[in-house]
């Protein structure tokens, strides 16, 4: 008996030290979540309150009626966010599929054929991914003058195209466990080199392309710095990261609107982030996302 | 035997076709992206550095100045303030760097709710820039959502500083902001390194009685010490580049104005295009220096686990 009083004994203590180990570990990553949350949650409990509610109690108080739609109704018109959401679809739908296609074409041609300046072009890409975005707006404003593409959704396409390396690393990097073979098969049947891209590789690059597309939505979705510079005209061009601009200056400090506002505006991640937590966190650990 | 005479021929004919072929459809596949890369990062880019030898509006008439501007860049004292902020975020990226590993290690064993706590440690990294300010102004609003949870806890809520613009504190906030909302993606980025290490030596470490620490330190940590360096390196240049925070939250005022926010202000509102340029070299050449750097610890350190391969 004795041995086994001796283990249990030392079990007590490991299991005591393991015990403060799992709260320790807990109180940390409660810790962290909390801080993590409490200011979207704080604004979520704003955004429900009335008017009254909002002047007379405190801003941690709950709302008294979690159905007071009002504030989100009241934000939605005057943030004008129909036309901002309208406009936001149009650009992530022509940046998605552009991006797509332009990103899977330059990485089946930099990863398949061997050519002079191959090597060039890639780091030609590597370099600008270093470049801050905000570094070399002074001169691109001015490209973009002369080419009339201020106050124009295309312009603002143009430029969310233009500017993307995330996507042909995602590619790239797919490109690289596809085997060869199946190109060679299929030139061997008779394909084309055209053929063997839209025929048999695109559709199996299924998996980058999620991940590039929910990456790259996300990252046209939050874009406001260049929204704002080159769609100056707010009534007309206004998309849903710069419709939140409605509520600086006057309404500046109704943070019941506000909050409803910006519950809003960050719907639509949550719901991508609900479904597709997988394809971002996969999208995040190859390593192809930067800044 | 016709055949045998002829074959080569075909073979060299349509190899010939073939390569023909790959010719047309590389440059037709290469031509959007290479046209919009030029187009928007490398004629910008150039533009620029010729832009920093001048005095010049976007309209008007520009003045060759030589490398004024660039005297004026380490000279002028908001230039030089805006630089010494950046120090500010790399504090903060180290903070940042040390506390996603650690959660990504508190999430790597057997975890209840692992994935609440991941989501929610990561969520923030997903909210627009502009929704972020919106949150973050009314967080630290005197009287609200901060200070309330601060006198919950017994501080005394009048004596609470204005966390936005108390200059003695506000761009440590504003650090603490960055640091919401980014470390979740180093914590995701981690969380796939760690996953990579080999499981049986953690048992090993547990027959011969390792604790938690001397897992991390002497298992843990070699593993995944050159995706951290890497991480910190370009930590560094994001430190140097820190304008989203500033921008959306402060607009730059109350002396947090950091490098690029002050570029911003200095290019489009007070229009001197030619300091704007010459700033924006001077980071540019600051990031690549860095970049250098991390090439080169690739380089040296080539053989540990910095590349995955699924």
């Amino acid at each position: 008996m004795m041995p086994a009083m001796l283990s249990k004994k030392n079990g007590g203590a490991s299991k005591l030290k393991k015990g403060a180990a799992a709260v320790l570990k807990y109180f940390l990553l409660i810790f962290a979540s909390f801080w993590a949350l409490v200011p979207l949650v704080s604004c979520i409990i704003t955004a429900f309150k009335s008017d009254e509610e909002y002047r007379n109690t405190s801003v941690m108080t709950l709302p008294e009626n979690w159905l007071y739609f009002k504030n989100f109704c009241i934000a939605w018109q005057k943030a004008d966010m129909f036309s901002a959401f309208k406009n936001t679809f149009i650009v992530l739908v022509v940046v998605i599929s552009g991006s797509i296609m332009i990103s899977a074409m330059l990485a089946y041609v930099l990863n398949r054929f061997r050519f002079i300046g191959n090597k060039l072009i890639r780091n030609l890409f590597m370099i600008a991914s270093l470049i801050p975005g905000i570094a070399s707006q002074v001169t691109v404003y001015q490209i973009m003058n002369k080419l009339e593409l201020i106050n124009s959704l295309a312009g603002y396409i143009l430029l969310m195209l233009g500017t993307d390396v995330i996507s042909i690393y995602i590619f790239l990097q797919f490109f690289e466990n596809l085997s060869p073979s199946l190109d060679e098969a299929a030139i061997l049947d008779g394909c084309s080199y055209f053929g063997v891209f839209f025929r048999i590789l695109f559709p199996l690059l299924r998996p980058a392309i999620v991940t590039s597309a929910i990456l790259k939505g996300v990252s046209c979705y939050n874009e406001y710095y260049m929204a704002n510079l080159y769609l100056q005209d707010k009534t007309k061009y206004q998309v849903v990261s710069t419709s939140l601009f409605t509520f600086t200056g006057p309404m500046g400090s109704q943070y019941q609107y506000i909050c409803a506002g910006v519950i809003l505006t960050i719907i639509p991640p949550l719901l991508i982030f609900i479904f597709c937590q997988k394809q971002i966190y996969s999208g995040i650990a190859s390593g192809g996302v930067k800044e | 035997m016709k055949n045998t005479a002829s074959k080569p021929g075909i073979i060299t004919r349509y190899r010939n076709s073939m390569k023909a072929q790959q010719m047309t459809v590389t440059a037709v596949f290469m031509l959007v992206p290479v046209v919009l890369l030029f187009m928007f990062t490398y004629l910008p880019f150039f533009k620029m550095i010729q832009f920093s030898f001048y005095d010049m509006k976007y309209i008007g008439e520009r003045k060759w100045v030589g490398l004024q501007n660039y005297k004026d860049v380490f000279t002028r004292k908001d230039c030089f303030d805006a630089l010494k902020l950046s120090l500010y975020y790399m504090v903060g990226s180290v903070v940042q760097l040390s506390l996603a590993l650690l959660f990504a290690t508190l999430l790597t064993g057997k975890t209840r709710l692992r994935n609440f706590f991941r989501g929610s440690i990561y969520f923030p990294c997903l909210v627009g820039g502009i929704a972020v300010g919106f949150i973050f102004k009314f967080f630290f609003t005197h009287g609200f959502i901060l200070d309330s949870i601060l006198g919950a806890v017994g501080f005394d809520m009048d004596s609470l500083p204005s966390w936005l613009k108390d200059t003695r504190i506000n761009n440590w906030v504003l650090v603490a902001t960055s640091v919401w909302r980014y470390m979740g993606q180093n914590m995701v980025l981690f969380i796939g390194a760690l996953a990579s290490v080999d499981s049986t030596m953690y048992e090993a470490a547990d027959i011969d009685g390792a604790n938690a620490w001397h897992k991390f330190r002497y298992i843990t940590f070699p593993s995944i010490k050159t995706i951290i360096i890497l991480n910190l390196i370009l930590a560094v240049s994001g430190s140097l580049s820190a304008f989203e925070m500033p921008y959306v939250i402060t607009g730059g005022g109350f002396g947090t104005s950091t490098f690029f926010v002050l570029m911003n202000k200095l290019a489009h509102t007070n229009q001197k295009v030619g300091l704007a340029s010459a700033m924006s070299v001077v980071l540019l050449t600051l990031i690549l220096l860095v970049t250098a750097l991390q090439k080169w610890v690739e380089k040296r350190m080539d053989g540990g686990a910095t590349k995955k391969r699924r």
